[in-house]
This record gives structure tokens, C-alpha cells and sequence, in this order.
């Protein structure tokens, strides 16, 4: 409760929390306000925004509809950062809490794995991934999942460090319970606050990784997303600059909500910066 | 001796969400040159607040909202931030509880006594390095030379004090204000420091407000005394007249809960040995990859044994080897060499799910009441769950834990709460609690009172005493603190650099010392010289 109270007590923080119900009330209005196939034809492609009263956000490049395409889009932005983060920071826990809480050689080698994945650039490995894999929505999906769990791993084992030989996980062993007990009950739940907050900076990694993809074509074109319209105006950037400017601003502030939540969560599970 | 600092009718506001609106609350005080006032109190009695508030080094929501503080009559509230700047360091010197964090990792201890210099005077680089050599002489580091050029992580927790107290007395300021300067100290550097003190006190003819919590300090080292209590000054005189005649209840109880050096009188045990410890090892670190790593060697050939209905006092400073034994015997680090038997039942040699069985027959009671219990489960939950893992159903655990939370003096409806919402004494009792809750033969108690204050600490030593006579529990009781150990332990063992130096009856080992470590260890104890005086009303103690 008192973290709650610290939470709205930053304006930033409430101002990122307001812009990501905005974002999530989109998503959920989608199919209310624009129940047709937003990738399907729905009139003269390239016009302007306000031009025609049925497209107030315009047409593109192929004459589909700007505004449904980012009322859907803003479901699949969600979907992806969710999903992607999910898979990420339950990796990375499960590899952080194995590898601090065991330490010795279990700790050496799932280390040196997560360096193999840190030092390769996690875009490069993306585009990878999708080489290999093929750019379907859920490999992609799948794919930023994989590549953003070192970072969550490297975090909860520093905290499992410092928390595994703390007197109550001692008193926890002495008492009887098992390692997975241990791990789940006695430090994991202790070890958590900084995850999720770093689960943020995840989420919009990975939202702004599938934008990047689909600026380059290579995400799943059958699917209404934000980067694949940017992708698309691409090629008439200097003309209809508005075809990539409406999704990018989506993108823009959808990132910068995300952001705002996670420092607001920050500040407000940290409540030793709570003095000044 | 004449007036150096008044404070007059000095009173401090806390910000709102504190739990009391004044952390001082008209205040007096004077200190004259040449005396050591002691300021006692415990923890959370203002007692660090009055010596921040003369520094002016109030935390930013903190306030002075009366009262006047006078060095040589200039009203320090009054001064400009720039002037007060002037006072710090040349007319008020400060030396802090943890020399550690109080000196900057990344500067040589020359660099960092030359800075007070730097700042106060126009002197040369050169005079600045002889001064500097000249006040380490002084404050007795061995070699001084090399002392300058060395990093703090270099040097011991002593000399490390030694070099603040350095920086504190380089421009011989009139007054200096010691903060709790030994309690993060063994007791026999302890000894040397507080006769540091003194001496150079005495030399330079200052003036010393010293703040401590513990009694045996305050003998040995004031010479007037003012008691705080809950931001108040409850009574001050002679040291001599409020050490051994206090008057005021609260003074009376805070004395008549330290512990007396000689041991307590009580008929020894004789029961069977139960657990026998022989040659046990336990070495830190490995060997690096062409054998150059570094090696600690924690505990080296430890024996002991521990008799049904005992108590087996473990004594020794830090670094000794005490905690990583007892950690040893409870399992939770593994031994390298040795045998550990409980009742002819080699503990070394069970598996991890035979041990898991075993362990309920030897419990431990930790010392941090805070980092002791998992902060993010309720109280009821922390004490059930050794039963619950044992196959007890949760509501008959729960049933369990809140007859243990009577057992040990506490509210058995508290269960449904959380750690913070206890006292730390209320929180060893939990701790207690949880370790009884397997009814175990053997207890192991880790320093379970060296962080309570000392009316808490008697309550908590009390309560185990009854527990041990009740339950009839052998006890392994490990502390710094000889006057501790003397309450509780029938028979002690020394430790010095994981190894055993003296073992034997406790009111033998105190009054006749053999081994030249156990003789200083016993010189060192402050205050040793003072005895207590029998209070005629029981102490009061704070309800729970």
C-alpha cells in the first residue's frame, strides 16, 4: 500500500502509467471502432490525414487505412512486449537464480553462456534467429524473448548473491527446506523488485526490436503492427512523411510510458529514496 | 577548566512521519576544556542527534527549533553556512562509529589527514607531509612512515581509527566530539583506543562530548556523565556519583542491566556429553590456478565437547573462527576435515536428506534481529515452517507457533504479522521462537544479543535461561562479550585465528586467565574495574 502511494505521489510515474492505459484502451477498442480487416483495401492510397473525413489519420501507400492500423497495431505492440518480456525475465530468473544460488561450476558455465549471448549484438542475433527460424509473428516474438534474457539473468543472480547467505535463508536451511523452496520462497521473493522493474526496459526493447525488424521488412508482414507501417512508408518518406510519422509517435510514447512505469515502480519499491 | 561549549534548552524537530515530534527536547548541556563528558543513552535516545547538532550536520528534514548551542559564547545556529564552515575541523573536531566508510576508499590516509591543512591553512606541501607524520606519531600507528602512503583497506580497524582521530585532532580544536568511536571495535583495540583518547585528551587539555551506548566505557573513560533518554536528559553529575548511586529509574535500569563480569552462581551440570567436536577444519578460498591463491584458514582443529543441560560459551574477537563454527556445526557450511558427533551419530558423514531429518535436534538463533528473518513473510508463517515441511498440516503449525509466541513472551495473536512491524528485541524472540518450534536438543546462539540495547539484551538473555531450564536445551552460546559470557556460560572456550587457546570453567577461565590472549581479552573488558551496584527496585523495562 505505502508503494502504492509512493507510486502517485511522481508525476512522471502517473503520467506513463495514464499514457499506457491510453495505449491498452486502443488495443481494447480495436475491433469496436474499426471492426473491418485493418490490412484490408479502403480507399485511395497516400491520403493526407483530415483530407477525407472516413481516414482522419489518411491512407497508405496501399491505400489501407492509418488509424485502424494503429488502433490493432497498439494490441500487437502490447502483445509482443508482454509475451517477449515474459519469456525473457523467466529465462533470465531461472538462469540467474540457478547460477547465484548454486555458484561453482553450475555458476561458470551458465555465465560463460550468458556471455556468449551479451557479446554478440542482441539485434544482430535477432536478425539471426529470423534468418534461420522465418519471420512468422511468433518466432519473432519468441526470438526477442531469447535474445533479451541476459541482462534479467546477470540482475537476479547479483541478487541472489548477496541474498543467499543472509541469516534468514540460513534459519530457512536449518528449518528443513529444500533448495526449490529456498530459491521460490525465501529469496526469490526478495530478490524481485529491481527484475521487475528491469522488465520495463525489456518490454520496450522489445517493442522497439519487432519496429526495427519491420522497418527492414523482416517481421511478419501479415499482421497489423506499428513497425510494419513505418516499413512501409519507408519509401515515401520525403513526400508522405506522415505514413511513418503516425506509427512512430505511437511507438514514441508507448516506449516512453513503459519507461516512465518502470522508474515510477522504481522509486516506489525503493522506499530508501523516499527520504528526500 | 573553563567553559568551551553550552547548549541551552536545545530542541530538534523531527519531519512529521517520525514516531516522535522532538528528537531532542530541551536539551542542556556544558562541556569545559580538559574533561570527557559521556552522553549515554540507547539506541534512538537522541543521543548522535546532539552531537550532529552542534557539527550542524542535521539530515535536511531534520531541524534545530530551540535553544542555543554556544562555543566560546558564539551561537553556532546563528553562523553563516560559510563560517560554520571555519568551525568544523579547526574548533570542533568529530571522530565516527565506522572508520571504515568515514575515509575515502581511494586516498592514501597522508592525503586525506593532509587535507585538514590544505583547507585550514596556507602551510607548504612539505610542512603539510611533517605535520601529518608528526600527528600519526602521535595517535601511536605503528610505522608512520608507510602509514601515509598506505589505502584504508590497508590498514586494521584500530589504526584506521586512528588516523581519524589524527584528522580529528590536526588543528587542535578545543573540542572534540567522539560518536560511538569504539563500538565497531574489538574490545582490545577497544582498550587501546579509549586510552588514546584519554591521553591525548589530557595532553592537549580538550574538551571531549563522548556519545556511547555502553556503560563500561562510560567507567572507564568519563568524567561527568549525562543519561538521555527519548531525547531528554534524565541525569547528569560526577561519573563517580551517577555510576555507582544513580538516581533516576530509568539510570538505575539501564545499570542494573549490565552484566556483571563474574560468572553467575549456579550449580554445574553433569550430564552425559552429547555432542563431541574433534579436530574440526574449515578453509576459505583455493588454491589460484599455479597454486599462488589465497588461502583462509577459519578454523583450525577444533575440539570441544558440549554436555546435556550445558551451556558452552564461545568467546573471542572477530575473525577468531567463532561464527564459521558454529556455522560448521549447524551444517549450513560444509567442514573440511574433523568429526562432528551428536549422541555417537557422525553429523559429517549423512547425506543432505538424512541431515535434513537430523536437524531438527540443533537449532540456531542468529544475530542480526533484522536480516534474520525474511522480510517478506508473516511472523506465523516464519515459525510454522520447519513444521510444515516435516509434514505438519499449516493450521496445526500455525496452533504450534502461537504457543510458541506466548512461550517467548509475546503476543500469540501477532502471528499474522510482518518483521518490520517488531522491535529487534521482539524480533530475537521470534528468531527463538522459530528454533524451538522443531524442538530441538541443541542450541546454537550466534551473538543473539550483541545488537539489543542492554535493558533488551538482559530481557533476551533472561528469557533463554528460563527457555534452557524449561526445555532442557544444551546451548552453544557464541559472543565478543565477556560479561556476557559470564551470565550465561558454564564452561568457555577461547578463540583466537580459528583456534582454541584456552578452554575451561567460565569462573576459572574470567578470574585466572592462563593464555597471554585470554588475559588481554580479559584486561580489555571496559569498566571491569567498576562493578554495578545491586539497584534496590528491579530495572523497569519498556512493555512489549
Amino acid at each position: 500500500m505505502a508503494a502504492l502511494k509512493r507510486y502517485f505521489r511522481s508525476p512522471a510515474a502517473v503520467l506513463g502509467l495514464t499514457l499506457l492505459v491510453a495505449v491498452v484502451a486502443l488495443a481494447l477498442s480495436a475491433d469496436l471502432l474499426f471492426p473491418r480487416n485493418p490490412l484490408g483495401l479502403a480507399g485511395r492510397p497516400l491520403q493526407w490525414p483530415l483530407d477525407n473525413p472516413r481516414f482522419w489519420l489518411g491512407t497508405d501507400t496501399a491505400g489501407r487505412d492509418i488509424a485502424a492500423q494503429i488502433f490493432h497495431g497498439a494490441r500487437m505492440s502490447l502483445l509482443i512486449g508482454v509475451v517477449a518480456t515474459s519469456i525473457a525475465i523467466v529465462l533470465g530468473i531461472l538462469v540467474g537464480a540457478v547460477s547465484g544460488y548454486y555458484g561453482g561450476v553450475v555458476d561458470e558455465v551458465l555465465m560463460r553462456v550468458t556471455d556468449a549471448f551479451q557479446t554478440l549484438p542482441n539485434f544482430l542475433l535477432l536478425l539471426l534467429l529470423i534468418a534461420v527460424f522465418g519471420s512468422r509473428i511468433e518466432t519473432v516474438v519468441i526470438a526477442i524473448g531469447v535474445v533479451s534474457w541476459p541482462a534479467p539473468a546477470r540482475l537476479t543472480r547479483a541478487e541472489f548473491l548477496s541474498l543467499r547467505n543472509r541469516e534468514f535463508v540460513e534459519a530457512g536451511r536449518l528449518s528443513g527446506l529444500g533448495d526449490l523452496r529456498l530459491i521460490f520462497g525465501e529469496i526469490l521473493p526478495n530478490a524481485l523488485p529491481p527484475v521487475i522493474v528491469y522488465a520495463s526496459v525489456v518490454m520496450a526493447t522489445s517493442i522497439l526490436l519487432e519496429s526495427a525488424l519491420a522497418f527492414l521488412n523482416l517481421s511478419d508482414p501479415n499482421v497489423p503492427s506499428w513497425g510494419n507501417l513505418v516499413g512501409q512508408g519507408r519509401s515515401v518518406l520525403r513526400t508522405e512523411w506522415y505514413v511513418c510519422a503516425v506509427p512512430g509517435l505511437a511507438i514514441l510514447l508507448t516506449v516512453l510510458a513503459v519507461s516512465l512505469v518502470g522508474q515510477g515502480l522504481n522509486d516506489a519499491l525503493n522506499p530508501r529514496l523516499d527520504e528526500q | 577548566m573553563s567553559l568551551r561549549l553550552a547548549i541551552d534548552g536545545l530542541s530538534v524537530a523531527l519531519p512529521k512521519s517520525a514516531d516522535r515530534p522532538l528528537a531532542l527536547d530541551s536539551v542542556s548541556l556544558t562541556l569545559s576544556s580538559n574533561e570527557i563528558l559521556c552522553l549515554v543513552g540507547e539506541s534512538g535516545s537522541g543521543k548522535s542527534t546532539a552531537g550532529r547538532a552542534v557539527m550542524r550536520l542535521l539530515p535536511p528534514s531534520v531541524r534545530i527549533a530551540a535553544g542555543k548551542i554556544l562555543l566560546d559564547g558564539q551561537n553556532l545556529p546563528d553562523l553563516p553556512e560559510a563560517e560554520m564552515r571555519t568551525v568544523r575541523g579547526a574548533r570542533i573536531g568529530m571522530i565516527f562509529q565506522e572508520p571504515m566508510t568515514a575515509l575515502n576508499p581511494l586516498r592514501t590516509i597522508g592525503d586525506q589527514v593532509g587535507e585538514v591543512f590544505r583547507v585550514h591553512t596556507t602551510l607548504t606541501r612539505a610542512e603539510i607531509a611533517e605535520r601529518v607524520q608528526t600527528l600519526l606519531t602521535e595517535v601511536l600507528i605503528p610505522d608512520p612512515v608507510a602509514a601515509a602512503k598506505a589505502y584504508p583497506h590497508e590498514l586494521s580497524g584500530g589504526q584506521r581509527q586512528r588516523a581519524m582521530i589524527a584528522m580529528a585532532l590536526a588543528l587542535e580544536p578545543a573540542v572534540l566530539i567522539a560518536d560511538e568511536p569504539t563500538t565497531a571495535l574489538d574490545v582490545t583495540t577497544q582498550a587501546q583506543i579509549l586510552k588514546l583518547i584519554r591521553d591525548l585528551q589530557r595532553r592537549h587539555g580538550t574538551a571531549v562530548l563522548f556519545i556511547t551506548h555502553d556503560f563500561g566505557v562510560v567507567a572507564e573513560i568519563a568524567d561527568r556523565v549525562a543519561v538521555m533518554q527519548a531525547g531528554r536528559i534524565v541525569e547528569q553529575g560526577p561519573a563517580e556519583e551517577v555510576l555507582n548511586r544513580p538516581q533516576h529509574p530509568y539510570t538505575r535500569s539501564l545499570i542494573a542491566a549490565v552484566p556483571p563480569l563474574a560468572p553467575a552462581d549456579r550449580p554445574r551440570p553433569d550430564g552425559a556429553v552429547q555432542l563431541t567436536v574433534q579436530d574440526l577444519v574449515k578453509t576459505y578460498g583455493r588454491k589460484g590456478f599455479f597454486g599462488t591463491g589465497r588461502v583462509t584458514h577459519a578454523v583450525r582443529g577444533v575440539s570441544l565437547e558440549l554436555r546435556r543441560g550445558a551451556t558452552l560459551g564461545i568467546v573471542g574477537e572477530s575473525g577468531s573462527g567463532k561464527s564459521t563454527l558454529a556455522r560448521c556445526l549447524a551444517r549450513l557450511i560444509p567442514a573440511d576435515g574433523g568429526s562432528l558427533r551428536l549422541d555417537g551419530l557422525d553429523l559429517r558423514t549423512l547425506s543432505g536428506r538424512e541431515w535434513r531429518r537430523e536437524s531438527r535436534r540443533m537449532q540456531m538463533v542468529f544475530q542480526d534481529p533484522f536480516g534474520s528473518l525474511n522480510p517478506r513473510r508473516r511472523v506465523g508463517d516464519l515459525v510454522a515452517q520447519g513444521l510444515t515441511v516435516r509434514g505438519l498440516s499449516r493450521s496445526a503449525a500455525l496452533e504450534k507457533a502461537r504457543e510458541l509466541f506466548g512461550l517467548v513472551g509475546l503476543d500469540p495473536q501477532a502471528i499474522t504479522r510482518f518483521p518490520h512491524e517488531f522491535s529487534g528485541g521482539q524480533r530475537q524472540r521470534i528468531g527463538l521462537a522459530r528454533a524451538l518450534a522443531l524442538e530441538p536438543e541443541i542450541l546454537i546462539a550466534d551473538e543473539p544479543v550483541s545488537a539489543l540495547d542492554v535493558s533488551v539484551q538482559a530481557q533476551v538473555l533472561d528469557l533463554l535461561e528460563s527457555l534452557r531450564q524449561r526445555l532442557h536445551l544444551s546451548v552453544l552460546f557464541i559472543t565478543h562479550d565477556l560479561r556476557v559470557a559470564a551470565q550465561v556460560a558454564d564452561d568457555l572456550i577461547v578463540m583466537k585465528s580459528g583456534e582454541v587457546v584456552e578452554t575451561g570453567p567460565a569462573a576459572q577461565i574470567l578470574a585466572d586467565p592462563q593464555h597471554p590472549y585470554t588475559q588481554a581479552l580479559v584486561a580489555a573488558v571496559p569498566g571491569r574495574h567498576w562493578m554495578p551496584p545491586a539497584v534496590a527496585t528491579p530495572p523497569e523495562y519498556a512493555p512489549l
